[in-house]
């Protein structure tokens, strides 16, 4: 008794093309869509007021660590305080709609509840400030926050990318004067040398 | 494959019931998957697969709550996991000698038992393979072991012996499967032809690939068959030297010698043989296949357990004089802690079992009584397990520093996963009895004197157009359907 068809011959040359678009595409899939470049960057929630970047950071050219003023010296980055946007908006547009949150927040002493973009799982110890002394600039991790409207997400925060500047980090490397500058290039420092870093390749070095 | 005429010069003896026709071959052996299992098998089905529930329980609790659950802990971080792991995977080793070596070396007596072992290498690597998985305690991780890009840049590390294993046991399982599949189809389609319901026709059919047993068929599977058996030869050795090298590699005391991949391989196949023994002497006995495996396969295989088990034990002295003769204060203790220690009673179960045991197999009387090959089986089973528990517990339960010292114990669940493991065995084992042929029927033709092409017709002329019919196989004698 034979139940195979004569058509079936060509099979194994189907199966061995099929089965390489399938294992190919979902490769392809996969490489693409589950890497962290398409599901982390660009991830710009709404923030509970409408902050602007490129305002402050940018048209205005405040300094980051006006606000975010332990980014050089603490383990971790702070979001500023009601307090610090009040330090301003008591007089500076105290009576714009966009303004209305932080006032209520002032006023009930409730803070704000900003919505976390850049998350490390607790398994990661990151210590920002040792970042910052060795001489990363903010724009490196953070990308262009000068022109942003709603903050975004601009490096895919996943270990391979740590690792890449972790195993090469000279050139990411700036002067400790020029960190919060988003337009620095090499070409504006020429004397500038990199420092001798050595930052950990091994496991406990952020997983301890 | 033609039939060897037995020299009786040299005490060669037919290897099967030369009465026995070839019509008889097939019915004796498709008749198992044909008629209803009688009621035994039911019982013991049902049994197994009772077990099998409770690995997936046990294996449940363990994903659950971690490997906590398990008795491993500081100093003895491996215990039962790997104990079992290589103890199944070691009982593989007898399917493929059987199927492989035995064939590239032309020892024809293999075809009455070769089908059985390769199930039984299948099943014991499958066992085998859970552990690994199973012990790194977070299932989920278990793609760290394979080479996979991902964002994290990790790769596994290729210096590492635990890496190697991978590669090893899962080149085995493919090779081992395909080669019992080829072996099976001619006998698949022996039982689609002989078929009675549509629906078990069309399911052999499928697995029988169209075979119409012509000429160019036979050849295509010898070749085939060739072919893969040199590809198993290596991985007899390779594998369990590869297993070894887990521990060979590494620096603990009575785990750090040469003498381990040899040493392993030896104890795979003494291990493997002997549950082959125990599997077999149940199975003839149940399904009355006593004329195809006759008491001379049960007397070479007790030889090679002999061979074995002696090789084995001479390497279990040899391990001790080197602890001594390296003079190397570590590896004495160990050793003299294996025998004298807390963990004394596992090691001269260890010594009875496997040393002791396979001795009286140099009695004829001993080799040719199944009621004592079958307890020796047993036994064996049981020291080679015991063996590979010495290994890895007694090496770590004392570890340099005496302030760390601990005895492990098995928990419930250790316990209830091994268990689940021979459950999971002993279910595909019952449902390979019941829907494959277990021996393989063609293969066994070829070595009935009425596979001679001369047969009946002493020195025949070649003329003679009887012959082709006669010599082949059922299979062949089914013309293009």
């Amino acid at each position: 008794m034979q139940i195979f068809p004569r058509s079936l011959n060509k099979l194994p040359a189907l199966a061995a093309i099929g089965g390489g678009v399938l294992v190919g595409g979902l490769t392809l899939g996969i490489w693409y869509y589950a890497s962290p470049k398409n599901t982390q960057i660009g991830y710009a929630p709404t923030q509970p007021v409408p902050y602007s970047h490129r305002l402050h950071a940018g048209q205005m050219g405040m300094d980051c660590r006006y606000c975010h003023s332990n980014i050089e010296k603490a383990a971790h980055a702070m979001v500023p305080p009601t307090q610090v946007c009040m330090g301003c908006h008591s007089i500076v547009r105290s009576d714009s709609a966009r303004i209305a949150p932080i006032k209520v927040s002032w006023e009930t002493n409730q803070p704000i509840e900003w919505v976390k973009l850049h998350k490390l799982p607790d398994h990661a110890y990151f210590d920002h400030s040792a970042h910052l002394t060795a001489g990363v600039g903010c724009v490196t991790c953070h990308g262009r926050i000068d022109q942003m409207e709603v903050v975004r997400i601009d490096q895919p925060i996943a270990m391979g990318w740590c690792l890449e500047c972790h195993r090469d980090p000279v050139k990411n490397l700036r002067p400790r004067d020029q960190i919060t500058n988003m337009t620095w290039t090499p070409e504006q420092s020429p004397t500038f040398k990199a420092p001798e870093v050595h930052p950990p390749e091994h496991c406990s070095g952020c997983h301890r | 494959m033609g039939y060897i005429v037995p020299i009786k010069e040299l005490g060669e003896s037919p290897l099967v019931d030369p009465k026995i026709s070839l019509h008889e071959v097939t019915d004796v052996v498709a008749k198992v998957t044909e008629n209803k299992a009688p009621r035994g098998w039911w019982f013991a089905f049902l049994f197994a697969a009772s077990f099998t529930g409770i690995l997936g329980i046990a294996v449940g609790v363990l994903f659950w709550y971690g490997v906590g659950v398990w008795g491993n802990n500081s100093p003895s971080y491996w215990a039962w996991d790997i104990t079992n792991f290589v103890w199944w995977i070691g009982i593989g080793h007898a399917g493929t000698l059987i199927s492989a070596v035995l064939f590239l070396f032309r020892q024809k007596w293999r075809t009455a038992i070769n089908r059985f072992s390769e199930a039984m290498t299948i099943f014991a690597v499958m066992c085998a393979g859970m552990y690994p998985g199973l012990h790194v305690g977070r299932a989920w991780y278990a793609y760290y072991m394979f080479p996979i890009p991902n964002q994290m840049s990790l790769w596994p590390n290729f210096k590492s012996p635990l890496m190697w294993d991978i590669f090893a046991v899962s080149t085995y399982f493919t090779v081992s499967l395909l080669f019992w599949y080829v072996g099976l189809i001619p006998d698949f389609a022996t039982l689609r032809d002989r078929a009675k319901t549509a629906v078990r026709r069309k399911v052999y059919a499928f697995f029988a690939l169209g075979w119409l047993g012509s000429n160019r068929h036979w050849q295509n599977y010898e070749r085939a068959y060739l072919i893969l058996a040199a590809f198993s030869t290596p991985l007899v050795l390779s594998v369990h030297s590869v297993v070894s090298f887990d521990f060979a590699t590494s620096v603990i005391p009575g785990w750090h010698t040469t003498i381990f991949p040899p040493y392993f391989v030896a104890g795979a196949v003494f291990s493997g043989f002997a549950m082959v023994m125990t599997l077999m002497l149940i199975t003839r006995a149940v399904y009355g296949v006593k004329s195809i495996v006759t008491m001379k396969h049960l007397e070479l295989m007790n030889k090679i357990m002999l061979t074995t088990g002696s090789l084995v034990g001479y390497a279990y002295g040899m391990e001790f004089f080197l602890a001594w003769y390296s003079g190397n204060d570590y590896e004495w203790f160990t050793f003299v802690n294996r025998a004298t220690g807390p963990y004394a009673w596992a090691y001269w179960t260890m010594i009875s079992c496997n040393v002791i045991t396979p001795q009286i197999f140099w009695f004829k009387k001993m080799r040719t009584s199944i009621p004592v090959m079958f307890v020796a089986s047993i036994l064996i089973n049981i020291g080679m397990w015991f063996e590979r528990f010495v290994i890895i517990v007694t090496s770590l339960h004392r570890d340099f520093i005496p302030s760390s010292w601990g005895y492990f114990r098995p928990t419930i669940v250790d316990v209830l996963t091994y268990m689940g493991t021979l459950g999971f065995f002993f279910t595909a084992f019952l449902l390979f009895i019941r829907w494959i042929p277990m021996i393989a029927i063609a293969e066994v033709k070829g070595t009935l004197p009425s596979a001679d092409p001369h047969f009946g017709h002493a020195h025949a002329d070649h003329g003679d157009e009887n012959h082709d019919t006669e010599a082949a196989p059922d299979a062949a004698l089914a013309p293009g359907e």
